[in-house]
């Protein structure tokens, strides 16, 4: 019997409650007009910072701790949990978003060093109507077994196509003071900072090559 | 992590002013190895200042024929640059090999130097490390070393230099260009940039407390084959077992430095010297008094061949 269909809940609205009631807690917190930061505050005193930017075409103002990563603010403040928290040390790629043109990853920069920043995830790539080219081929191509790469996948793919056509050259460009070309090499070794566990791997290749020779 | 303060800077007198006045202040550039640090607890600054908004990231003309790289220029930009990938291929091609797209993007110039270890042991803080705490012993030597230094190292440490772009530096002759907290300006070759552990591990640059990398300068071009060879245990996105960074020139000279294998870019003038005689001579030169351990020892064969591979492409190519 399959009981979920009986809840009325989603997984993703439940996970998106718990973190709202979370994110609640911390902005209750007495030190929110502590901005900005004076070097003071004693040892292991939590300090509070407000800041703006755009994510996704709108723009945000949280209060939050400085250690607060743009991964943690994506996630926990934002509640945009398209954007995923995998090794939180850079190694796997599953934070991958668009910061002022540029794939990075989340997890490691500071939500405070993107005062006045544009930030794009996954979410603001397409919507479930209109889904961005990118993520429209990753669909038509089953380029993903579990999904939690994903969005990393997807926001990286798009970082690369545009890496290539500002003429960035990689560790397997054979002349490196010609203009970089798409092929499957190019791609597996500028995607190298996003592991799938599921060993899609052949599938992404399929689908971004796609998206790369519709732009072409 | 623990809690700090944090302001942003907005030229490098206001940043050196900043971290000067609060102790146990640090500089945050890109981040992608400090922030890692912080998570851990192996890095535990109480301040930090921001240098995001100094500029700093230009790649200009210097006066003798050289470029002068901003200290904030991205690994990205750098090795993207077309005079760099003309005229420094080396550097370029060393960069490319190092970290993924995404960490290269946020990395800056001055931070890839400034980087620490990946020792393991210096990564956990359950185990002895001289480095990350000084005097509490060194876990690393008889624990699993494959990956750490064979020659430079002491009894108080064996951990190497992790960055692909130091080595390229090294090749090309690069100097460091800093600001202490006095204002006082001076240039550093990057050969005397990191220090050997010796018996303080924990000191691993010339930098004084709160000096500032502005930029770094390579010398004019000096032409020839640059080839830079990584090998690891992947074909991407994995740190060097050995790299070699060489330029080698039509009549055989030229420099090798090798990465992977020491406390800092590993490059000596005796080992130049023998570049026309080959790779073993290279080699010998390079690794006499090397100290490897049993699980790394493979490291010194690997080094020689990777220097004759290098070899043999130069000659091809020229």
């Amino acid at each position: 019997m399959d009981i979920s269909s009986n809840l009325p809940i989603t997984r993703r609205g439940l996970l998106a409650a718990g973190a709202a009631s979370a994110s609640a807690t911390i902005v209750a917190h007495p030190a929110t007009a502590q901005t900005p930061a004076r070097p003071a505050a004693p040892a292991g005193t939590p300090v509070l910072s407000t800041v703006t930017m755009q994510v996704n075409g709108k723009a945000q103002r949280m209060d939050l701790d400085t250690r607060t990563t743009l991964l943690d603010a994506l996630r926990e403040h934002l509640h945009l949990t398209g954007t995923k928290k995998g090794c939180d040390h850079g190694q796997c790629g599953a934070c991958t978003v668009i910061v002022d043109g540029q794939r990075i990853n989340s997890c490691l920069t500071l939500a405070v060093m993107h005062e006045g920043g544009s930030v794009t995830t996954v979410e603001g790539l397409g919507t479930p109507d209109k889904l961005h080219p990118m993520q429209a081929a990753f669909v038509k191509h089953d380029g993903f077994q579990c999904g939690y790469c994903t969005p990393g996948q997807i926001c990286s793919a798009v970082g690369v196509l545009r890496e290539i056509e500002q003429g960035v050259p990689s560790h397997v460009s054979a002349d490196l003071t010609a203009k970089p070309m798409f092929s499957a090499d190019e791609l597996r070794e500028r995607m190298s900072g996003n592991i799938c566990r599921c060993g899609a791997y052949s599938n992404i290749v399929d689908a971004v090559t796609e998206v790369a020779k519709g732009a072409a | 992590m623990r809690a700090f303060t944090y302001e942003r800077a907005t030229s490098a007198e206001d940043a050196l002013a900043k971290a000067a006045r609060t102790p146990n202040a640090r500089f945050i550039a890109g981040g992608t190895n400090l922030l890692d640090l912080m998570k851990l607890e192996i890095e535990t600054p109480g301040h930090l200042v921001d240098l995001n908004g100094l500029g700093l990231k230009a790649i200009e003309p210097t006066q003798d024929g050289g470029l002068r790289i901003g200290a904030l220029v991205s690994n990205t930009q750098l090795a993207a640059d077309d005079r760099v990938r003309r005229d420094y291929g080396v550097l370029s091609r060393a960069l490319l090999a190092g970290a993924s797209g995404q960490l290269r993007n946020k990395a800056s110039t001055a931070g890839n130097l400034l980087q620490r270890t990946r020792c393991p042991y210096f990564y956990d803080t359950n185990q002895a490390c001289n480095k990350r705490q000084p005097g509490s012993g060194c876990a690393a030597m008889g624990g699993y070393s494959k990956q750490l230094g064979v020659v430079g190292t002491s009894d108080a440490c064996i951990a190497t230099h992790p960055s692909d772009m130091a080595v390229a530096m090294r090749a090309l002759d690069a100097s460091v260009e800093t600001m202490r907290p006095d204002g006082a300006r001076r240039v550093i070759p990057i050969a005397d940039l990191h220090r050997l552990p010796g018996t303080t591990p924990h000191i691993e640059t010339e930098l004084v407390r709160g000096e500032l990398i502005t930029a770094v300068t390579l010398p004019a071009p000096v032409g020839g084959t640059h080839i830079y060879q990584k090998v690891r245990d992947r074909a991407s996105y994995a740190f060097a077992l050995v790299s070699v960074a060489a330029i080698v020139q039509r009549d055989g000279s030229g420099r090798v430095a090798v990465g992977g294998v020491a406390p800092k870019p590993w490059r000596m003038d005796s080992a130049d010297a023998q570049l026309p005689r080959g790779a073993k001579a290279v080699a010998d030169a390079l690794f006499a008094g090397a100290r490897p351990t049993k699980e790394n020892a493979f490291k010194l064969p690997l080094a020689e061949r990777t220097i004759a591979s290098v070899l043999a492409q130069a000659r091809s190519r020229a």
